[in-house]
């Protein structure tokens, strides 16, 4: 009898070691992560808060060991983004009301859904890859237009998943309340359902934003770089990200001291974002 | 019906609601066309190269621009070699994150731990790649690499993966990077799953005397076995795909002769970032441009297998609810 119960006790007791152990590793793993993320951090503003001067913000990117700022490279990042967001947005929004509100469960709505899955997750260097064969290759030179279209191919599929889901969290009594006083289908969509998922839409396109600001990948062989100022988009054009890759691989002090201060710009303007758009849908529900 | 239609035709005509819907569906067109002319184009792209060395370039482990002999082996033996240690160090973090968010986390940290995670996934991949060379190298190199080297020198299989130099640059330093940027992907796909696990069956484990581990793992993860292995697929999937951080750290050399993890070594994506731009129109680049092909063919298998098993575990749940 006190077998059975010195047997009981000591499965219980290894039963609660083993939980006591399982969850003490699950806390030190949330610990991980988070002590990488505030690491990276401290380090993007211990090392980029010296180069944030007025002139790196205002002088174009010098030749290696001369004073010079990054200023033609944020122009032209935030060029290129600015067009991508314009051109990218309205194609995201209409696939995105597609899928939601016609024939959402329709095979074309099914394999697009699929496919734009993908593209999120998709490599961003074959993007550049297929821009650079359909643009660069055929224009014969390298252009901020292509950077452009590259950078919109990633704001699309980030839109059209945020708009679908934001679009289906419309209760379907407004649309049909809507559709009972006689409005057309378009009009239904743009001003009732559209217009309520507004702050979840433009979530999803700062997201889009966010997203590009920090591509490197893409831009590396369509925009390429440029060392002066240029707001001609047939030329190629510097952006922020390629700018530190170049600077930040070189043994040259200054360059790596600018790499620095454009990375923490990046840093900061990218997790803003983030963060405003997180508030944006908390304040939603 | 007819009354009604011809009250709208009056106030905007018939053809702005036939408008806006083929806008619509003109848009998703939009989109299957994308991934259908990235691969014609890579197709296209890299024809040269596929017709002069077949499936050979996959096993050949030369890369020689001058005598334009070109192999793939070395980038892709990069690729999965980063992709698999990063896929080891993450998805027991990812899964201990997870399984803290769920169950252990008081509810008011719940939402800035989940979103401190996510915007692990929000810093730019270049940041991570410069911060990985110039701050995470040099100390990894230090206190890691160097009394890994001298405690397992002499050790016949050991020893030899972790010769060469303890610079911080590397396949480990890379995995590591790597590890650390699909985290998040891998920790908020577990996490959404494990929420979707029904209460009253972990109700009923934990009314039975079961201990939160014993929960989670006999009643939560069986559960959701199919989205696990889905959200792990999508991190392998951002894995292979990640060129910067990877190209910052991996060393960028061409070589297969030592399986050390200390070595430096190429990757697809850092062979692309860093000779493309480059490289002579013709074969040099069409062999580049099938590298490209095999990662987006990677990628898209890893990607819809993951896809696939979400849509599973979705499935089943609407049928058992």
């Amino acid at each position: 009898m006190t077998d059975m119960d010195d047997i009981r006790r000591a499965r219980y007791a290894s039963r609660k070691r083993v939980n006591i152990i399982a969850l003490t590793l699950s806390l030190g793993a949330m610990a991980f992560g988070l002590f990488w993320l505030f690491w990276i951090l401290w380090e993007t503003f211990r090392l980029g808060i010296g180069g944030m001067t007025i002139a790196t913000l205002t002088q174009m990117t010098p030749p290696p060991n001369e004073a010079g700022g990054i200023a033609n490279a944020i122009y032209g990042s935030f060029l290129m983004v600015l067009l991508a967001t314009c051109v990218g947005t309205p194609i995201g929004i209409m696939a995105g009301i597609y899928l939601a509100e016609y024939d959402p469960r329709g095979w074309l709505a099914s394999v697009t859904r699929f496919v734009n899955d993908i593209l999120l997750s998709a490599p961003s260097i074959v993007i550049g890859l297929f821009v650079y064969a359909v643009v660069v290759a055929r224009f014969k030179s390298f252009s901020g237009w292509a950077g452009v279209i590259a950078l919109a191919l990633i704001v699309i599929p980030v839109v059209i998943r945020t708009t679908e889901n934001m679009l289906q969290l419309v209760p379907a009594g407004m649309r049909e309340a809507a559709y009972a006083l006689g409005t057309p289908k378009w009009k239904v969509i743009m001003s009732i359902t559209l217009r309520s998922a507004r702050a979840g839409v433009v979530t999803g396109i700062l997201l889009a934003i966010a997203r590009i600001s920090g591509e490197t990948a893409p831009l590396l062989f369509t925009a390429l770089n440029n060392q002066f100022w240029t707001s001609n988009l047939n030329d190629p054009m510097a952006s922020l990200p390629v700018t530190i890759f170049k600077f930040a691989m070189s043994p040259y002090e200054n360059w790596q001291q600018l790499a620095w201060a454009g990375v923490l710009l990046i840093t900061i303007t990218v997790l803003g974002l983030n963060i405003l758009a997180r508030v944006l849908t908390r304040h939603k529900d | 019906m007819s009354s009604s239609s011809s009250v709208t035709s009056v106030r905007t005509g018939p053809w702005a609601d036939a408008l806006f819907g083929w806008l619509a569906k003109g848009a998703a067109w939009l989109t299957l066309a994308l991934l259908i002319s990235i691969l014609a184009s890579l197709l296209v792209g890299a024809w040269p190269a596929i017709e002069r060395y077949g499936l050979g370039f996959l096993a050949n482990p030369v890369w020689d621009p001058v005598q334009e002999n070109f192999g793939g082996l070395v980038m892709i033996y990069g690729t999965l070699a980063t992709s698999i240690i990063a896929l080891l160090i993450a998805v027991p973090v990812s899964f201990g994150i997870a399984l803290f968010l769920t169950e252990m986390s008081p509810a008011w940290l719940k939402r800035p731990l989940g979103t401190a995670i996510e915007l692990l996934a929000a810093v730019p991949s270049i940041v991570y790649g410069m911060w990985g060379l110039l701050v995470f190298g040099p100390i990894l190199a230090k206190y890691v690499q160097t009394p890994l080297q001298s405690l397992f020198s002499g050790i016949p299989y050991l020893g030899a993966l972790v010769s060469g130099p303890p610079v911080g640059i590397g396949i480990l330093s890379a995995g590591i990077i790597l590890a650390i940027m699909i985290i998040p992907f891998i920790a908020s796909v577990m996490r959404d799953v494990f929420e979707v696990t029904p209460p009253l069956l972990k109700e009923s484990a934990y009314g039975l005397g079961a201990t939160t581990w014993e929960v989670v793992s006999t009643v939560v993860l069986p559960y959701t076995k199919a989205g696990v292995v889905g959200g792990i697929m999508l991190g392998l999937g951002r894995a292979l795909g990640e060129t910067m951080a990877v190209t910052f750290v991996i060393g960028n050399m061409n070589q297969l002769d030592s399986l050390s993890l200390f070595q430096a070594a190429n990757s697809i994506t850092s062979a692309l970032a860093n000779e493309f731009a480059e490289a002579a129109s013709g074969i040099h680049q069409a062999s580049l441009i099938y590298l490209g092909l095999v990662l987006f063919f990677i990628t898209f298998v890893v990607l819809s297998l993951s896809k696939l098993l979400l849509l599973q575990l979705k499935k089943n749940e609407g049928a058992k609810s």
